[in-house]
């Protein structure tokens, strides 16, 4: 097998300093280019912990994780922020988009970041996301006046922008109603596909879990069970 | 557009009302220092005005007789202290046209006048009143003091056996243009000329005094026998006066006084009114800058949830830190603009507020592009530097913290 996008080698994370608690017990894991990975486990087995570590957001108290080849344990602030605006995608819960700016803009906003200003192309790239998500009809809607489900295609299409290899979403479809959740479920199964993007959702739906090429079970800070499972 | 500046423009523009306010209080504070800049610097440049209207830069005059005792104190012989000052005489400046030609070779010096001055009596009639007499050549003497716009009939005309003299001093004596006057010196010469104009410095003791006739006559009248006991100068620059005069001195062994020697007293009011006014500024820069950090501390927390996403995006620290010392210092720029309108509307309507019987006003302003560059840098360092402290803590956000906890 090809080398593994993600490896997670060992890793525990405790928090705090007076009373230390150990949230993640010795965590190994790889995950591959294009896989679509479900992460369940009851409500604080350490999942946004994890997803957190891997994003780079947050740093392990032990073990390593390697990024594309890359060990990021050694890695400074800079290099870590750069590293995840290159290789990383993000979909949160609740922190959908940045209300100041258009639905357009949001997705652009990884480019401007990276580069510093708007270039030629961002905006038609930005702008053929949105198409893919249905959403090109609310390219120049401020982003708080979009629903629940349509921030949270936006924020999908945001992810997306650099072409990261890998997507990390937690519950993103937590906070929606059964009907978009499926929604946005389907938009990030068909993304994925589309742009061979290996993503790692959290999710409690078991109907959601099903679906995906792999389903990691958490509990008490450790990777219980780990099914792949072929498509039917 | 640069990435930072979009995203602080929509940061401020998203929090429109504190944005708005904390815009007006900048803009009062610029406003109340372009004002009080304008008013004072104006008021301060009319006194100084005022002042050499009427004075020349730098006097040139021939040293004091130094007075010594003959004999030197001793262990054995002990010497009376107390000196007796000479009759007080005119001196005169020796070999003067060779020194006036040096004078206005100098670095700095504009013109350079000789004049002969010293006390008579004006006499008409019964009527007597001391007076200063100013031999002067009028050619030179208008570029020191232009008495031109200062007649207030016929002309500043002082040639052969014509002299000028102030109002008052032709009402005390009954005097008018083309009548005839006595000038008597020291020693009983006297000389009679006929009044060719009469002037109004603005000066009531000035014009009392001051009697105009040509350098030769007051040569003669005085007694200096050709010789003159001042020269007057006048500089390019005004505040370095004091250089010129020592310059003067060096070169010259002449004694130089120059106006700011004369005007003490008025310096050291004027420098004391700058530096009431200074402080006063300080404490409003003071003020703005805290206003200006308040609202951005306040919006470094309610935007927490957007840098903390913008953070997880692939935001640099110091894209961060940028967007928030951007927002200080578009608060600075726009609220100076504001400022800058406020303050000199305010100072036009002071100056048109109250003006002086001749049509200028009362309190001129000085409202210069130089004061308006001075206070749109002021305030727009000012945000800067107050949006450095927001923005730190706005770098310090951990992204995780405000995702894990919205
Ligand atoms: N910053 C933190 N400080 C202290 N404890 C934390 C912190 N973040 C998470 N935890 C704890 O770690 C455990 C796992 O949390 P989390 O990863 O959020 O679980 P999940 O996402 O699976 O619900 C919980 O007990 C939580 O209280
Ligand atoms: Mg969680």
């Amino acid at each position: 097998m090809a080398d593994p996008l993600v490896l997670v080698d060992g890793v525990t994370k405790s928090f705090g300093r007076e009373v230390v608690t150990e949230v993640l017990h010795g965590i190994d894991l790889e995950l591959h280019a294009g896989e679509f990975t479900a992460l369940v486990g009851p409500s604080g087995s350490g999942k946004s912990t994890l997803l957190n570590l891997l994003g780079l957001l947050d740093r392990p108290t032990s073990g390593r994780i390697v990024l594309g080849g890359r060990d990021t344990t050694g890695l400074d602030e800079g290099e870590r922020t750069a590293l995840r605006g290159r290789s990383l995608g993000f979909v949160f819960q609740f922190h959908h988009l940045l209300p100041a700016f258009t639905a357009l803009e949001n997705v652009m906003m990884p480019m401007l970041a990276a580069r510093g200003r708007e270039e030629p192309g961002m905006r038609e790239k930005a702008f053929a996301l949105l198409e893919e998500i249905g959403l090109a009809d609310r390219a120049s809607y401020g982003a708080s006046k979009l629903s629940g489900g349509q921030q949270q295609r936006v924020a999908v299409a945001r992810a997306l922008v650099l072409d990261p290899p890998l997507v990390l979403a937690d519950e993103p479809t937590g906070n929606l109603d059964t009907e978009s959740g499926a929604q946005v479920f389907e938009l990030l199964r068909r993304v994925s596909e589309r742009h061979q993007t290996a993503f790692l959702v959290v999710t409690h739906d078991e109907r959601i879990a099903a679906r995906c090429d792999r389903v990691l079970t958490m509990v008490d800070g450790r990777v219980l069970s780990d099914e792949r499972r072929t498509p039917a | 557009m640069p990435f930072e500046v979009l995203v602080a423009l929509r940061f401020l523009r998203e929090g429109r009302t504190q944005t708005l306010l904390i815009l007006s209080g900048i803009g009062v504070g610029v406003g109340v220092i372009v004002f009080l800049s304008a008013l004072i610097s104006g008021l301060q440049a009319s006194l100084i005005e005022r002042t050499l209207g009427t004075q020349a830069h730098v006097v040139v005059r021939a040293p004091e007789d130094v007075v010594r005792p003959v004999t030197r104190p001793s262990s054995e012989r002990a010497v009376a202290a107390r000196l007796e000052q000479p009759a007080q005489r005119l001196r005169s400046i020796v070999a003067w046209p060779q020194t006036l030609e040096l004078l206005r070779t100098l670095p700095g010096v504009r013109a350079a006048a000789p004049t002969a001055e010293g006390p008579a009596v004006a006499q008409r009639g019964l009527a007597t009143r001391s007076i200063s007499l100013r031999g002067v050549e009028p050619a030179s003497f208008r570029l020191i003091i232009d008495m031109a716009p200062r007649m207030t009939d016929g002309e500043f005309q002082v040639d052969a056996a014509h002299a000028v003299l102030g109002v008052e001093l032709a009402a005390d004596l009954g005097l008018r243009r083309g009548d005839k006057v006595r000038i008597e010196a020291q020693g009983a010469r006297s000389e009679v000329f006929v009044v060719a104009g009469l002037f109004d410095v603005g000066n009531k003791d000035l014009n009392e005094r001051w009697v105009f006739v040509p350098l030769r006559s007051a040569q003669t009248l005085l007694d200096l026998s050709g010789g003159v006991s001042t020269i007057e100068l006048k500089v390019d620059e005004i505040f370095s006066a004091d250089r010129v005069a020592s310059a003067v001195a060096s070169r010259t062994g002449l004694e130089a006084e120059s106006w700011m020697e004369r005007n003490r007293q008025l310096l050291v009011g004027l420098r004391s009114q700058s530096a009431s006014s200074w402080l006063i500024q300080l404490f409003v820069v003071i003020a703005v800058a805290l206003g200006i950090a308040s609202v951005l501390v306040v919006s470094v927390v309610q935007k927490s949830r957007e840098i903390g996403i913008l953070k997880a995006m692939g935001t640099r620290t110091a894209q961060v830190v940028r967007v928030f010392l951007v927002q200080g210092a578009v608060l600075g720029m726009v609220g100076s603009a504001l400022g800058i309108l406020l303050g000199s509307g305010l100072a036009l309507f002071f100056a048109r507020l109250a003006t002086n019987p001749d049509g200028s006003p009362t309190f001129p302003v000085a409202l210069t592009p130089s004061l308006f560059l001075g206070a749109a840098a002021v305030a727009t360092l000012t945000g800067l530097v107050s949006a450095v402290a927001p923005a730190e803590r706005a770098a310090s956000l951990d992204p995780a913290d405000v995702i894990r906890h919205g």
